[in-house]
């Protein structure tokens, strides 16, 4: 059956510059391992690709747990000098939320 | 030696709420209060208004927080940290205590410089960003050094009661104390990484108590109207509890700490602040009560020979405009809309951008699956070198209701300033940092 990650996880996007990061969030820990089999890096990027023009790198942390990912080229410039609204892209952590996983 | 120092973040960014702050000094029972205010382009503004009045370039509400929180911090005997001092922590502290007189108390004020290295900067050092000199940006408004932790601390040896500083990095505002109360050695990088840790987690405020976290039916927060900010006790080897001050709303919770913990954190075994290279990765967040979350386990290695230098550059004007449309094929008349203004401004905002609020604005995709909205807004922005030439695009959006489709309502024009922020590095042995203390 196919779900949305909104039902499994939450996450929280942050910014450094024009790099995005997202963090992954399981609300149960048991799901962990689902989401570090079908969230890999290229998943997100493939999903993301409207959004994120760079490289995606995934960061495992089995004690919390949860996944961090860090996007590049992300924010269209940056937070300062973008002309987009969501200059800091506040809102992207439910960019990924969007995406579907099998469970 | 005591058995635990307790820290209150009151504020996480500039426009933070001031009420939690209060409540926090008042009822939560402090050793010290942050009040953590100032980002990376905040300093730039704070330096353009201190141009125009040296007087000025601290954070603008620094008057009505300290008003508010000054008698609190003095009876309770709560110490206050703050970079509210922006561009010019000077003027911050001498306001604090024209404040101070005003409610005829007495005040000891011990303020933090040195971060301002705009003059140590040729402009041709290059930027992290694009990897060409600074000053290919644009003209150079301001350049501040993060410092760190070593800068606050002679600041805390003095009897203030008020620790100003200019740009710090934000979780040295918080293990500046630990290790002053504690007497931990900068060299001992896993007490220093887990303190890194704590201040993290503080430094957005509400952030760790339920605030930025809501989704309800999944992630329910309750009272947020009168949402609490977090404290921290902490022992002297660096285990940390969370909290918050009881009957105010909001939440602690393992989850609220781990969306926090990962919150800008690009690498989390290799977290960079002038104090060390933290390693968040053997972190454990372990709920130990109700709205009670007790973290251990950061570790670090040895800080960076180099400090981080923010750069703020003039980057011109952002004209913008937007009107609405609603009802049967709202989203095709907002489109030929916004085909019609990119035909007739494209030759003088050649990256014009077009969104359309309801739709694709702010995800710039909607992965396809969604109909079209009841209303649609579109909103149009340009940049330009001058105000003049940036309003020209929330013109041309206002002349859509006499020279665009059908229907379009509720235009509304506006033109920012734009200040662009980049960064480089500079040697940590070039810099001197320096304390002055003030009194009423």
């Amino acid at each position: 059956m196919k779900t949305k990650l909104h039902d499994v996880a939450h996450s929280r996007a942050g910014d450094k510059g024009n790099t995005l990061t997202l963090s992954l969030i399981p609300y149960k820990p048991d799901d962990y391992t689902l989401l570090c089999d079908q969230v890999t890096a290229e998943a997100v990027k493939n999903h993301l690709r409207d959004i994120v023009a760079g490289e995606v790198t995934r960061y495992d942390l089995p004690n919390l747990p949860a996944l961090q990912f860090v996007c590049q080229r992300a924010l269209t410039g940056g937070v300062t000098t973008s002309l987009t609204m969501d200059t800091h892209g506040k809102s992207l952590s439910y960019a990924l939320l969007e995406m579907t996983i099998d469970i | 030696m005591k058995e635990h120092v307790r820290i209150g973040c009151g504020a996480g960014f500039s426009g933070d709420r001031l009420e939690p702050a209060v409540i926090l000094v008042q009822q939560g029972q402090l050793d010290y209060l942050v009040l953590e205010c100032l980002a990376e382009r905040t300093i730039a503004l704070a330096q353009k208004r201190k141009r125009q009045d040296p007087t000025q370039g601290y954070d603008p509400l620094l008057e009505r927080r300290m008003e508010s929180l000054l008698p609190h911090l003095l009876e309770k005997k709560v110490r206050l940290i703050t970079n509210m001092g922006a561009a010019n922590p000077l003027a911050a502290a001498e306001k604090v205590l024209a404040i101070a007189r005003r409610q005829k108390v007495s005040v000891t004020v011990a303020v933090v410089t040195g971060d301002d290295v705009r003059s140590q900067l040729t402009g041709d050092e290059p930027s992290l960003e694009t990897g060409k000199p600074l000053s290919d940006s644009g003209t150079l408004i301001s350049a501040n050094a993060y410092l760190g932790t070593d800068a606050i601390l002679p600041a805390l040896a003095t009897d203030a009661d008020i620790i100003i500083t200019g740009r710090v990095a934000d979780p040295s505002l918080f293990v500046a104390p630990l290790v002053h109360e504690f007497g931990w050695s900068m060299d001992n990088t896993n007490q220093i990484g887990q303190g890194t840790v704590i201040g993290h987690l503080l430094e957005c405020a509400g952030q760790l108590t339920g605030g930025y976290f809501a989704d309800p039916g999944r992630k329910d927060v309750p009272d947020m109207a009168h949402l609490g900010h977090p404290f921290a006790d902490v022992s002297p080897d660096g285990m940390a509890v969370f909290s918050k001050v009881d009957g105010t709303g909001g939440v602690v919770s393992a989850a609220t700490a781990k969306e926090q913990l990962l919150y800008e954190v690009m690498d989390p075994g290799r977290y960079i602040t002038p104090d060390v290279i933290a390693d968040f990765t053997q972190v454990r967040l372990a709920e130990t009560g109700p709205n009670q979350v007790r973290a251990t386990g950061g570790r670090g290695q040895t800080r960076p020979d180099t400090l981080k230098v923010s750069v703020g550059y003039d980057a011109g004007f952002i004209g913008e405009g937007e009107i609405s449309y609603a009802g049967s094929n709202a989203l095709g008349r907002a489109k030929l809309a916004g085909d019609i203004i990119q035909e007739r401004l494209q030759d003088r905002f050649p990256d014009l951008r077009v969104d359309y609020i309801g739709s694709t604005s702010v995800h710039r995709t909607s992965f396809g699956h969604y109909p079209d909205p009841y209303e649609i807004r579109l909103r149009v922005a340009g940049r330009a070198a001058t105000a003049k030439d940036a309003a020209l695009v929330g013109e041309e959006v206002e002349a859509l209701y006499t020279n665009g489709p059908a229907g379009g309502g509720g235009a509304r024009k506006y033109v920012h300033e734009i200040v662009g922020i980049i960064s480089t590095l500079i040697d940590r042995n070039k810099i001197t940092s320096n304390v002055t203390v003030l009194h009423t």
